[in-house]
């Protein structure tokens, strides 16, 4: 069954002195407890496609279901959890308070909420971190506390737009086997938007390539590696493969411009 | 040296000089009235000058220990309701300057948060708002205790009422900045949760906006209090340390102004300690951090 299906996606926004066209003909199907990253240099609309299937940005033209739904009636039964570029933490509330806050605005009641949050803190290694505020902690806790909150409501569906851009590589490392090993065990549908080749490749069962001006959709890879992954497998030829056959794929797409 | 000691050495150093200057400044200002009103047979001399002007009855400039003096004795030789009582004067313009800020709090959290929800109110309230304080509040204040006399209201009310007019000019601004301090991100997190509104204010916009109220709250209550002084004056002078300051400039009692001017300021004190206590408790509660 597929989650996302995407036919013929236009996005243009209405910019000052020209329409900017965000994305082109995009087509994209996404399969239950598939892993897809959407990779491309800046402004290849991956952010853009991310949003739209989120019903974060609005679509031109074309036909967009998540889950069978449209994307507005997906968002509102709660389809997706998503993570954004930054952590977007509430600082007055601490870790246990933030990954509820989906929860709150459910009306879950208060006990199971607080199972609930500590069932996802300890899922991505947070189980003692439940009290500190979201400033007494790293870059990367704060982003993997964002993580537990986009799964705190147990959704089909889990977006993450370029969750680890602002990481350094050691943490981004580590964030990378947090994420994987999570979809190792839940195989909880993925869209993940990066701009890095070795992520996308360690991460994906599939990648989607794209290139800007106007974005686009360049090639769609499938990975053979095998589900359960360490960070050594960085050095199998397998993966080096894989990593030189998107890294062409963006070349063809002048996308290095 | 102790750390409290270097914190408090600055301050009392200034309180020091400001008493040393306000001495010699009293001297200056009083002597002529006072070797005027001398005993031509007493001593004469600097120092029966000096003794002089420090202890009239009518003194232009007032010396800290007369001042202090006179209110001790309003507070401890008068009982509490007798209306020379200091104390009783000060409680009616707490009541006024209390009972305004929670109108004006109240009035002004409920307009900013109108104006943030509604583009038309935003376009055609704020300069209003804004165009509101541009009026001096000594002209409108007289006239709110005229129209509201005629509808039947009187005493409180009024008073109430021009305090609250002052006060929730900075709530509403504040407020306005701080129900709309919320990124992007934010509000889209709230949006990919389906949100209400409610939602949105409750669980976003009010938390976040916290650290713009009690800055905006400090400036309401320094304006509460003085606004309370200012809607005593046209009532008629009857009770408040506003009346007091009033009564004192028509019989030359300095000493009762400098009374009233002093426990206004203790008031206005007493009020921000509230505020920094509830600030306080916030932080506490958020961890440390507003």
């Amino acid at each position: 069954m597929n989650v996302i299906e995407a036919e013929k996606l236009n996005i243009v926004f209405n910019a000052a002195d020209q329409p900017v066209v965000a994305l082109k003909d995009v087509d994209l199907t996404v399969a239950q407890g598939d892993f897809v990253s959407l990779i491309g240099p800046s402004g290849c609309g991956k952010t853009t496609l991310l949003r739209a299937i989120a019903d974060l940005a609005p679509l031109t033209s074309g036909r967009l279901t998540v889950n069978g739904m449209s994307p507005d009636d997906a968002r509102r039964a709660h389809a997706y959890g998503y993570v954004f570029q930054a952590p977007a933490l509430f600082p007055w509330r601490n870790v246990t308070r933030n990954v509820t806050l989906p929860l709150e605005l459910l009306n879950m009641p208060k006990p199971e909420r607080a199972q609930r949050a500590a069932e996802n803190l300890a899922l991505l290694g947070l189980q003692d971190f439940g009290r500190k505020f979201p400033w007494q902690l790293s870059g990367g806790m704060q982003q993997r506390v964002s993580i537990a909150r986009a799964l705190s409501f147990k959704p089909a569906l889990l977006l993450m737009d370029e969750p680890f851009g602002a990481l350094d590589e050691i943490t981004r490392d580590n964030l990378n086997l947090h994420v994987h090993e999570l979809w190792r065990r839940t195989h909880m549908t993925s869209v993940f938007v990066t701009h890095s080749i070795p992520e996308a490749v360690f991460l994906s069962t599939k990648i989607v390539v794209m290139s800007p001006r106007p974005g686009r959709v360049l090639r769609i890879i499938e990975s053979d590696l095998p589900a359960h992954r360490t960070l050594e497998i960085r050095e199998d030829p397998k993966f080096v493969a894989l990593a030189q056959e998107v890294r062409e794929a963006l070349r063809e797409g002048h996308s290095y411009d | 040296m102790t750390k409290a000691l270097t914190k408090t050495l600055p301050f009392f150093t200034v309180m020091f000089v400001v008493i040393i200057a306000w001495y010699i400044a009293a001297y200056f200002l009083n002597a002529p009235q006072a070797v005027a009103l001398m005993d031509p047979d007493g001593p004469t001399g600097f120092w029966a000058v000096l003794q002089a002007c420090y202890s009239m009855d009518r003194p232009v400039l007032p010396t800290p220990d007369q001042i202090l003096s006179a209110l001790y004795d309003s507070i401890f030789h008068y009982p509490l309701t007798s209306p020379r009582n200091f104390l009783l004067q000060a409680a009616y313009t707490a009541q006024t300057a209390v009972t305004g800020l929670s109108i004006g709090l109240a009035f002004g959290i409920a307009l900013a948060a109108a104006i943030v929800h509604s583009r038309v109110l935003d376009r055609s309230v704020m300069p209003w708002v804004i165009g509101s304080q541009t009026i001096p509040i000594l002209a409108i204040a007289p006239m709110v205790v005229v129209a509201l006399g005629n509808i039947g209201f009187t005493g409180l009310a009024p008073k109430a009422a021009i305090v609250g007019y002052l006060s929730f000019f900075p709530i509403t601004v504040g407020m306005v900045k701080g129900l709309r301090s919320p990124d992007t991100m934010q509000l889209d997190l709230m949006r990919s949760y389906n949100a209400t509104g409610a939602q949105v204010f409750g669980k976003l916009r009010w938390p976040v906006s916290m650290a713009f109220l009690f800055p905006s709250l400090k400036v309401a209550v320094a304006l509460s209090v003085t606004g309370a002084i200012v809607a005593e004056l046209p009532t008629g002078a009857q009770v408040g340390l506003g009346a007091r300051l009033l009564a004192g400039s028509y019989y030359g009692q300095t000493m009762m102004m400098w009374d009233a001017l002093l426990l206004a300021s203790m008031l206005a004190l007493g009020l921000i300690f509230l505020v920094r206590a509830g600030e306080f408790l916030l932080r506490r509660q958020r961890g440390g951090r507003l």
